[in-house]
């Protein structure tokens, strides 16, 4: 997949590098002024059933093995199971995950697993859209994802402020879709770039690398004195707003509000248990954008569409999930903020039960979206549960099928978002925030049975 | 006798009593300001003048070369001058030099890119939603514009052409002004027509005024073909036959058009008609707004009788000169830009309301973002590249493609849309925001995609330096980046960071190269 972020100066315009829209006097920016014609386009949040406060989507890019994760089956046989046959009890009477999920496998009061994700869909763009947007593409509208309605919901509009955008993702693009859709750039991810487990998080735009902090203040005083026009100008209106962003940029750069980015903060043994890797630390970067209080964070891992070598890859992989994530829950809980936090971990699909052995897979797994897992846990979902059933060898749903608009509709509930809401249209029409009734999407109702 | 008696009136102008202009002890400020005024003998000025005079408002002084330089360059080719350029001009004697310069200008090649982006933006081209045009027919009509630049296209010309084409998206470029519409009725079409060609807003219009107008554009046909995204804009004559158009004109003068003919060809009679103040208005206005940042009537697409113009004679004059000129958009850009009252400084001698409506100092803005991403590219010797991936089949623009010369709306960058680019959704100038944000400070401060380009650039490596930066690099930076000379105080300051200890060699000229592209002499046409 080609890269969104190309270091060598050409940035395509696919949703990176969008810090922060407030003006100096607060207003907000639109690029795109047409909203004119919808009635009532003050997105609300009904306050009465906030449970959730932010989201921090881990985003196994590539779609994981269901089988090998969440849903082992091991009676199956080894053709379906491969060499992962001893799943693992959990904490939780009667709930099994896989045998290389050890420390989950100890936190599974936490969250819920649902095992009847389906759409049916097998093509990577199209799955990751259904699943983060809650529709089927393909009806001329191109809809915003999760990330992008929540950005809207609880975002700068809602009285969220600051530099640092309320939609984040670490670290790298996914660049399956537009994730901000019709909604516009504005509402676009800030993706970081940068790899939180170096010695410093090199954050797009809040730390440059090879700058110390001494140059970036000596260099700030020097285009102060060169600043000839601003400096003739002291009392121009007009070069207000200039004069004011500068403030805030340096308050990134080098004030406190970069500070957020700065894991040296953490304590080391805290830093070792999430796994000092690229994705186990930005699980902890993650935890503390949400106590920073960014409604919306996306942490995209990769390397999950493993047509060849599953098991090897599951063999590395999950390990790493494991402690981070195992770790990042308890990190929230013990910090009082899972009750207001949603966690959701899953891809766009699950991977074929059958084991390709033959060549040239020589023992991958295929896409397979019929029938797929997901994690979610906190801001008001229970723990401890299974929602829904796959057949026996894990390949169609057996009863209570979820799809993507419910698992979606269910958060923007625990999240006080209304759901029946219109979303704002540049040319006015009338889309909603989940489909309605009549407009002939699949549902298999909202995920009521693990909402508290 | 009339001609004596302004020549005189001028004269009393120029001299410094008859304004009390900025004080002279402003050291910085004489890099924008020059001394007295250089008054061309320009008939715009006068009428700007009788407004201040009636008023009591004092301009400002004369902006200096090196403002002029930048101003225009910027302001009529939306690129920056090299740093040899810059060096020529401002060490020409030539008392003419100005009037050269502009002459000069108006016959570059990048005049053609600049105005068609601009018009673009006007025209709605872009192969996206809302729009759709489809990528094809978005670069075939932005070949069109620029082409009809290119050969100086009378502006009726230009407008009938538009207004009566017919014929493919891809081979007749013109028709696709039926097409960058966000609704394809008559009423939008003739929402469309007003506000691109008379400067007006006609969605607040009485219901029964539009749709009197929109009876010219209800015999418009679309069709498609076995072409993939083909569509012929045509008159449909046959129902027109069954059903006649009775327009009414904007002005309530009302028309049976006769059943075989395009009734938009009478529309186009109508505006382009000799005594019809319409178009000539909207075009002299949005003229004048384009080079001076601030139209006669403001906002330049907001024309209405309770939006007045804020100097009626001047606009009257400027309208009866692009007729009298055969409207000849770039003799007017000539006009306009010759006269004093465009060279005026930024520097505001009154700070009364009414002053900026008057046009009583030059009105800075921030850079337009193609203009600003295409001046770090010509500064620093890098390129951007620009692509999109919807629809398929993918669109690459070549490397090195300027901003400027984008073809399509829909072909943008992140650095593009965070510091404004219009989307072009609509047509209205105020899609375009030049407002400067946080954002776009921290991009400009703190990214790796800037930082690159000045690590990168091989212009800066190469400006020869002892250990460290002499007085002629940075000279030769201010001159590549500013567009003038460095005055003495300012070579101190960098000659003294490059002796503070915090960076080694190159690193200060570096560190000097940022800072200037940080500041808002860079930032803002001023």
């Amino acid at each position: 997949m080609n890269a969104m972020l190309d270091f060598d100066g050409s940035i395509s315009r696919r949703g990176i590098l969008r810090l922060g829209l407030i003006g100096a006097a607060g207003a907000l920016l639109t690029n795109r002024l047409a909203w004119a014609s919808a009635p009532s386009t003050q997105p609300t949040v009904i306050a009465t059933k906030l449970r959730a406060k932010s989201v921090i989507q881990i985003w196994l890019s590539g779609g994981p093995s269901h089988v090998d994760t969440f849903d082992p089956k091991p009676e199956a046989g080894r053709d379906y199971c491969g060499p992962l046959d001893k799943p693992v009890q959990t904490n939780v009477p009667g709930i099994r995950i896989s045998e290389l999920l050890p420390l989950l496998a100890k936190q599974a009061d936490k969250y819920s697993l649902i095992r009847s994700m389906t759409h049916g869909n097998n093509g990577h763009e199209t799955a990751a859209y259904w699943v983060q947007t809650g529709r089927e593409p393909g009806n001329g509208q191109v809809y915003p994802g999760v990330g992008a309605v929540v950005s809207l919901f609880k975002g700068y509009t809602a009285g969220y402020s600051g530099l640092i955008p309320p939609y984040i993702v670490l670290t790298t693009p996914q660049g399956r879709f537009s994730e901000a859709g019709f909604l516009g750039s504005k509402y676009s991810p800030f993706v970081t770039g940068g790899d939180p487990a170096q010695q410093r998080f090199a954050v797009e735009g809040v730390v440059a690398q090879g700058i110390t902090d001494e140059r970036q203040q000596a260099r700030r005083d020097l285009l102060h004195a060169v600043d000839t026009l601003n400096n003739t100008l002291p009392d121009d209106p007009r070069l207000i707003p200039w004069r004011n962003s500068e403030k805030q940029a340096y308050d990134l750069i080098l004030g406190d509000g970069g500070k957020v980015f700065d894991l040296s903060q953490e304590k080391d043994a805290l830093r070792t248990s999430y796994g000092r890797t690229s994705f186990g630390q930005s699980c902890l970067a993650a935890r503390r954008l949400v106590e920073h209080g960014v409604p919306y964070i996306t942490i995209n891992n990769e390397g999950w569409d493993t047509h060849k070598q599953n098991f090897e890859t599951m063999r590395r992989k999950l390990p790493e999930l494991d402690k981070a994530l195992s770790t990042l829950l308890s990190d929230l809980s013990d910090r009082g903020l899972l009750d207001s936090t949603i966690v959701w971990c899953g891809g766009e699909f699950g991977r074929t039960p059958k084991v390709q052995w033959e060549a040239p897979w020589n023992g991958g797994r295929g896409h397979w979206g019929p029938c797929f897992s997901m994690l979610v846990a906190g801001g008001g979902f229970k723990g401890g549960q299974v929602v829904g059933e796959s057949d026996a060898k894990g390949e169609q749903v057996k009863t209570r099928p979820v799809f993507p608009c419910d698992l979606i509709g269910s958060m923007y509930e625990l999240l006080g978002i209304d759901t029946n809401a219109r979303l704002p249209h540049p040319q006015g029409l009338e889309v909603y925030v989940t489909p309605r009734p009549d407009e002939g999407v699949k549902t298999g109702g909202r995920l009521k049975e693990i909402m508290s | 006798m009339r001609r004596i008696a302004l020549i005189c009136g001028l004269f009393l102008l120029a001299s410094p009593a008859a304004f009390s202009g900025p004080s002279a002890a402003l050291g910085a400020a004489d890099v924008f300001q020059a001394p007295g005024y250089a008054w061309p003998i320009n008939r715009i000025d006068p009428f700007v003048v009788a407004k201040w005079r009636k008023s009591g408002i004092t301009p400002a002084a004369n902006c200096s070369d090196a403002v002029f330089l930048r101003r225009v360059y910027l302001g009529v080719i939306g690129t920056l001058p090299t740093s040899s350029e810059a060096r020529e001009f401002l060490l020409d004697d030539d008392p003419d030099k100005r009037r050269k310069l502009i002459d000069r200008l108006l016959d570059r090649p990048e005049f053609a890119d600049y105005w068609a982006m601009k018009w673009g933006d006007v025209l709605r081209v872009k192969a996206e939603f809302p729009i759709i045009l489809w990528p094809n027919a978005a670069q075939a009509y932005t070949h069109w514009i620029r082409q009809s630049i290119r050969e100086n296209k009378p502006l009726d010309k230009f407008a009938r052409e538009l207004l009566t084409a017919g014929g493919s998206n891809f081979r007749m470029p013109p028709s696709n002004f039926y097409r960058a519409v966000q609704s394809k009725t008559p009423r939008g079409i003739a929402q469309a027509v007003a506000l691109t060609f008379m400067g007006t807003r006609a969605d607040k219009w009485p219901e029964q005024r539009l749709d009197g107008m929109a009876e010219f554009f209800s015999q418009v046909g679309y069709k498609s073909t076995g072409e993939w995204k083909e569509e012929i804009v045509f008159f449909n004559q046959a129902r027109a036959a069954t059903r006649p158009s009775h327009g009414v004109f904007p002005d309530g003068a009302e028309m049976d058009v006769p059943p075989g003919r395009d009734p938009r060809q009478a529309f186009a009679d109508w505006l382009l008609s000799p005594g019809n103040e319409w178009f000539a208005r909207a075009m002299a206005n949005r003229a004048w707004f384009w080079l001076m940042g601030r139209g006669i009537v403001q906002e330049p697409d907001d024309i209405r009788p309770d939006n007045p113009p804020s100097n009626p004679e001047l606009l009257k004059y400027l309208q009866g000169q692009l007729v009298a000129d055969h409207y000849d958009m770039k003799r007017l850009f000539r006009l306009i830009l010759n006269s004093q009252t465009y060279q005026l400084s930024c520097i505001r001698a009154d700070d009364k309301a009414s002053a900026e409506a008057q046009f009583a100092s030059y009105p800075i803005r921030r850079l337009e973002a193609e203009v600003f991403i295409d001046a770090l590219c010509q500064i620093t010797g890098s390129s951007e590249d620009y692509s999109t991936e919807t629809p398929e089949p993918y669109t690459f623009i070549p490397t090195g493609t300027r901003a400027i010369a984008l073809p399509d709306g829909s072909i943008s960058s992140a650095f593009l849309d965070m510091f404004g680019r219009p989307p072009r959704d609509t047509g209205m100038q105020s899609e375009r925001n030049n407002l400067a944000t946080p954002d776009q400070r921290l991009h400009l401060l703190n990214s790796n995609h800037i930082r690159r380009k000045l690590e990168q650039s091989k212009w800066l490596q190469s400006v020869p330096m002892d250990n460290g930066p002499s007085p002629a690099a940075i000279t030769e930076v201010y001159l590549t980046i500013l567009s003038r000379f460095p005055t003495e105080n300012e070579i101190q300051i960098a000659m003294r960071y490059s002796e503070s200890g915090v960076v080694q060699g190159r690193e200060a000229l570096v560190d000097l190269a940022w800072a200037l592209l940080n500041s808002a002499e860079f930032a803002y046409q001023h």
